[in-house]
């Protein structure tokens, strides 16, 4: 009985419809899951704010038509202007060095004409990897030492940009989207045991590159307790919150390290301290399910695509998407430092959900512009 | 390095490749979000109760209320202690710019010491939950405070708090200190004897006379509210409240006028004036000179003019009428008859020949008399109006301490009977024991033949000696000294029976008005030696005492005008009135007086002041409104 549903569900997913819409309708529905959900808990961590879940919302439907627009795309024409768009990406991140406008002291928008602003290396997420499975596109694998080589130099050009912004997380997010391409390409494992062993020594030197506040990040991570008041503060009130919630939680809103203010950034990147301490343990489980839901599929479009671009493409970007996710509820729950990385689909804010939604209309493009076996 | 060269690639392997890195990546995966949930089970199952302590530690806030301190009364309704409204300057650490910021820019506007710095240094340092303000001066002056508030809206995270104060009305005239006694500051070993929370909010604690002995009372008990706050320390839901007990207002017996009159009296002398209403035990008035404000503790005392006080050769601060000890010298004569008839060494009949002096053994020391010629025959009548040493050395010489030691001990003498005040001293009723524990030495009887006249070993405080004679004048039916009268409406109760009646049974009762007799013949017989009391339209029972403060050698004469101030005799006076219904006995103490005259006429003062309302105009202002 249960095999019936599980197959009458297969064939519905691929019934020859969604293949002509090019929608994958199992990514879809994981990914509209998680985007419920994640409403859900917003209209708790902004104190009840219907306006802010609305505004998500919108941005959820702006997303969605990006995602289907992009997988209406098939997949040789993004492999096509991958280089092209990477150099003008580029071209752009030095502008936003020379003419960037920002806040905070760093530098991360380009001011468009009628009040817009648009952040580059949020595109550079989507891009580095689409430059990197180019370059693998016509290359035999595994890649050779001097290949290797090239694609780190390509992966630091953008990298170093984006770190003197500064932005160091999304320079580091980047950098792993594409090291991800170099991973799937088959980089042999010589160099990965090699990185293992200087990575000690390449954080000492980037330590060496930090700006205060970012070393204050790493050393509040060692030792939150430190300053419990200052910058301390964040985790221990996050953690108590997760602590509080328990296995089931206190209750949708009626959690009080979020309405009472104790947990900082309740809506943005804690948001996840607040469905902890709300629904639970249970409800962090669901939430980790669904996020696990979206990136087996993701890996499975990957493993079947067709050529290597669009192997590398789907598997880094799937693979991306899960770092998103892992380092926001492991900072969130003390056991990575203190990153700005939002809860991609759940956290308020407006650029991550459309390049987030653009790499699901990727994955949809790789998988549905199969030709039919 | 041969692969470059081969013509055609093996898709199929690549794929192969690709696809194997993404089974490990997916093991990763599944690998990483095993540890979140790991974490997640660490923090919401294995953690859970300390989470969630540290959730309502957050959250709920226990805010105290301090309740109104109870207000003291003088036995008229005079308040002379009372509650006023002051304005505190505080700060919350997490809204100001910065501590320099702070510093400077408050010390253009007021007057901010060093030391009320340190205290706020020291707070700040201490353990307080987020955004909880911390004071830093309290008591504004009207200017202060003005110059504050015109300037708030520039001071960001500075407040000032309104609390209600203590206040003396009467601090100033200095009489009230130690008897009534201040309240100040808490400090952290204050905090050990009391309940902390209970504290948290107060500004004051009762630390010396009845604002300390009757610290919990006059206290109250303190609300306390229960909140919800946010993480600013904002309270957003009040969850439960018990509202505070205000203290007990406290009546006393003593007679502010009286009081303040008695100490106006004293002059320039130091000393001591304590009067019992005998009918109850309620002390009229407990004067000991020279006092000093009380309002200066709890203003918070600058170290200046604590030093001052406490390096003052008068001795402001120590309290003469519950501490001093001093020699009764003959004051004690009346006791010593009592003593004598008591135990058979001594009657009425019996006559005496009181030469200048007395020796135990013939040839011995002479114990010498005032009266350089002696009185002649006498008998125990003549012996107290003339107050005749010789009588009483032979006396005490006969009777050896043991009985004068228990039956001083009846009146009060080497034990604190005073009921409701902190740190009276239970002077020196010597004894064999005694004289044994102390200077490993035995009792001789010119030990006895000091004692007999009020020298020698024996100790009292005023207090004591004003019990003693309340006991007198209430024919031996006496009560113990006690301050207050009602406490918050109802009469003041004591701890088992010690505020009850303590009655002296001698063996033969009659004793008890021969002796008042032979007192009030102290002040109506032409030879005696409180005769200056004389004229007065109630009668009076006394005696006077002139206390050694130093030891004159065999031979040696006393010469007031030979000797420096500090060493001239103490000056004594015990006396009741009116003789037949007593209404308040007495006994005051001028140190280096010279003698009893001094005392005497105050005790005269006193006494037509009470007992005919004979006050001065300017004390009507304590003068109430019971009367």
């Amino acid at each position: 009985m249960t095999d019936n549903v599980y197959k009458r569900a297969l064939t519905f997913a691929n019934a020859r419809l969604w293949k002509l819409i090019h929608v994958d309708i199992l990514l879809l529905g994981a990914l509209l899951l998680l985007m419920a959900g994640g409403l859900v808990v917003l209209y708790s961590a902004s104190g009840e704010d219907m306006a802010m879940v609305e505004r998500q919302g919108v941005r959820f439907c702006i997303g969605m038509g990006v995602c289907l627009g992009l997988a209406q795309l098939p997949p040789k024409y993004m492999r096509r202007a991958s280089p092209a768009l990477f150099v003008f990406l580029v071209l752009l991140l030095i502008g936003v060095l020379l003419f960037g406008v920002g806040a905070k002291g760093a530098q991360r928008w380009l001011a468009l004409p009628g009040g817009l602003r648009f952040q580059p290396s949020e595109i550079m997420k989507i891009l580095m990897p689409m430059m990197i499975a180019w370059y693998f596109s016509d290359r035999q694998l595994p890649p050779t030492f001097k290949e290797v080589l090239s694609v780190l130099a390509l992966i630091l050009i953008p990298v170093v940009m984006i770190a003197k912004q500064p932005d160091l997380g999304t320079a580091l997010l980047v950098a792993v989207s594409g090291i991800f391409v170099l991973f799937l390409a088959g980089l042999g494992w010589r160099y990965i045991v090699s990185a293992a062993v200087l990575a000690p020594a390449a954080g000492y030197a980037l330590w060496h590159f930090m700006h205060d506040y970012q070393r204050q990040r790493v050393l509040t991570f060692l030792n939150p307790e430190s300053d419990p008041l200052g910058s301390g503060w964040n985790i221990i009130q996050s953690k108590t919150a997760i602590g509080s919630g328990g296995l089931y939680g206190k209750g949708w809103l009626e959690g009080t390290q979020a309405q009472l203010n104790f947990l900082p950034e309740s809506h943005t990147d804690f948001i996840v301290a607040v469905l902890g301490e709300e629904f639970g343990m249970l409800g962090c489980g669901i939430l980790i399910f669904s996020y696990l839901l979206v990136i087996s599929r993701g890996l499975y479009i990957a493993g079947t695509a067709e050529d290597n671009y669009a192997r590398l493409l789907a598997g880094s970007l799937t693979l991306t998407f899960f770092v998103y996710m892992f380092v926001n509820i492991g900072m969130v729950s003390g056991i990575l430092p203190v990153v700005g990385v939002p809860l991609p689909l759940v956290s308020y804010g407006g650029t991550s959900i459309i390049t987030i939604m653009a790499t699901f209309g990727i994955l949809m493009s790789v998988q549905t512009h199969k030709r039919a076996r | 390095m041969s692969r470059r060269h081969q013509n055609f690639r093996n898709y199929r392997k690549e794929k192969t490749l690709t696809q194997s890195r993404i089974i490990i990546a997916g093991l990763l995966v599944l690998l990483l979000a095993g540890v979140l949930m790991a974490r997640l089970f660490y923090l919401q199952v294995v953690q859970y109760k300390l989470y969630q302590t540290k959730s309502d530690e957050n959250r709920v806030m226990l805010v105290t209320m301090p309740p109104p301190r109870g207000l003291i009364y003088d036995r008229n309704g005079v308040v002379l202690a009372d509650n006023r409204p002051i304005h505190s300057l505080t700060v919350t650490p997490e809204r100001i710019k910065s501590l320099p910021w702070l510093k400077k820019t408050l010390s253009g506007m007021i007057d901010i010491s060093q030391d009320e710095w340190d205290q706020f240094d020291e707070k700040l340092k201490e353990y307080r939950r987020p955004y909880q303000s911390i004071t830093l001066k309290s008591q504004l002056t009207d200017a202060q405070w003005a110059r504050i508030a015109v300037n708030l809206y520039k001071l960001d995270g500075v407040q000032v708090e309104a609390q209600l104060t203590r206040y003396y009305p009467y601090g100033k005239d200095k009489a009230f200190a130690h008897s009534i006694g201040y309240v100040g500051r808490i400090t952290s070993k204050d905090l050990e004897r009391v309940d902390k929370q209970a504290y948290q909010g107060a500004l004051f604690i009762g630390k010396t006379g009845v604002e300390g002995y009757y610290e919990s009372t006059l206290f109250g008990k303190a609300g306390i509210k229960k909140v919800e706050v946010n993480a600013r320390g904002r309270i957003m839901e009040e969850l439960s409240q018990v509202n505070p007990v205000p203290g007990k207002n406290i009546h006393l017996y003593m007679d502010a006028r009286l009081q303040q009159y008695a100490y106006d009296l004293m002059g320039d002398y130091k000393g001591s004036v304590v009067a019992i209403d005998p009918n109850t035990g309620g002390i009229l008035a407990l004067v000991s000179k020279p006092g000093f404000d009380p309002n200066l503790f709890v203003r918070g005392i600058s170290y200046k003019n604590y030093s001052t006080l406490r390096n003052s050769k008068e001795l402001p601060l120590f309290n003469r009428a519950l501490r001093g000890g001093y020699p009764p010298a003959s004051t004690i004569k009346p006791f010593m008859a009592l003593a004598g008839l008591e135990y058979g060494f001594s009657s009425w009949t019996e006559r005496y020949f009181a030469r200048g002096y007395y020796q135990i053994n013939p040839g011995g020391r002479r114990y010498r008399d005032w009266k350089r010629g002696g009185h002649g025959w006498i008998n125990l009548q003549r012996a107290i109006i003339e107050s005749v040493d010789t009588y009483f050395y032979q006396l005490a010489n006969k009777m050896g301490v043991t009985p004068i030691h228990d039956f001083l001990s009846r009146f009060g003498f080497g034990k604190s009977t005073l009921l409701d005040l902190d740190g009276a001293s239970v002077g020196l009723l010597p004894s064999k024991e005694w004289k044994r524990a102390k200077y490993n030495q035995p009792w001789y009887p010119g030990d006895s033949v000091n004692i007999g006249i009020g020298q020698g070993f024996m100790v009292a405080t005023p207090i004591q000696m004003a019990t003693a004679v309340s006991a007198i004048a209430a024919r031996g039916h006496y009560y113990y000294p006690r301050m207050a009268r009602t406490i918050g409406g109802k009469p003041a109760t004591f701890q088992g029976d010690s505020g009850g009646v303590h009655n002296i049974i001698l063996k033969d009762q009659s004793n008890w008005e021969k002796i008042v007799t032979a007192m009030s013949k102290v002040i109506t017989d032409p030879k005696g030696t409180g005769r200056r009391l004389q004229g007065t339209d109630y009668t009076i029972a006394g005696k006077t005492g002139t206390g050694q403060v130093f030891s004159l050698q065999d031979g040696e004469e006393y010469e007031a005008d030979k000797l420096v101030k500090r060493l001239h005799d103490h000056g004594l006076f015990i006396a009741f009135a009116p003789v037949e219904k007593p209404k308040i006995a007495i006994f005051a103490i001028f140190e280096n007086g010279g003698g009893a005259a001094l005392p005497a006429d105050l005790t005269k003062k006193i006494f037509d002041a009470y007992i005919d309302g004979k006050y001065p105009k300017r004390y009507d202002y304590l003068k109430g409104k019971n009367q």
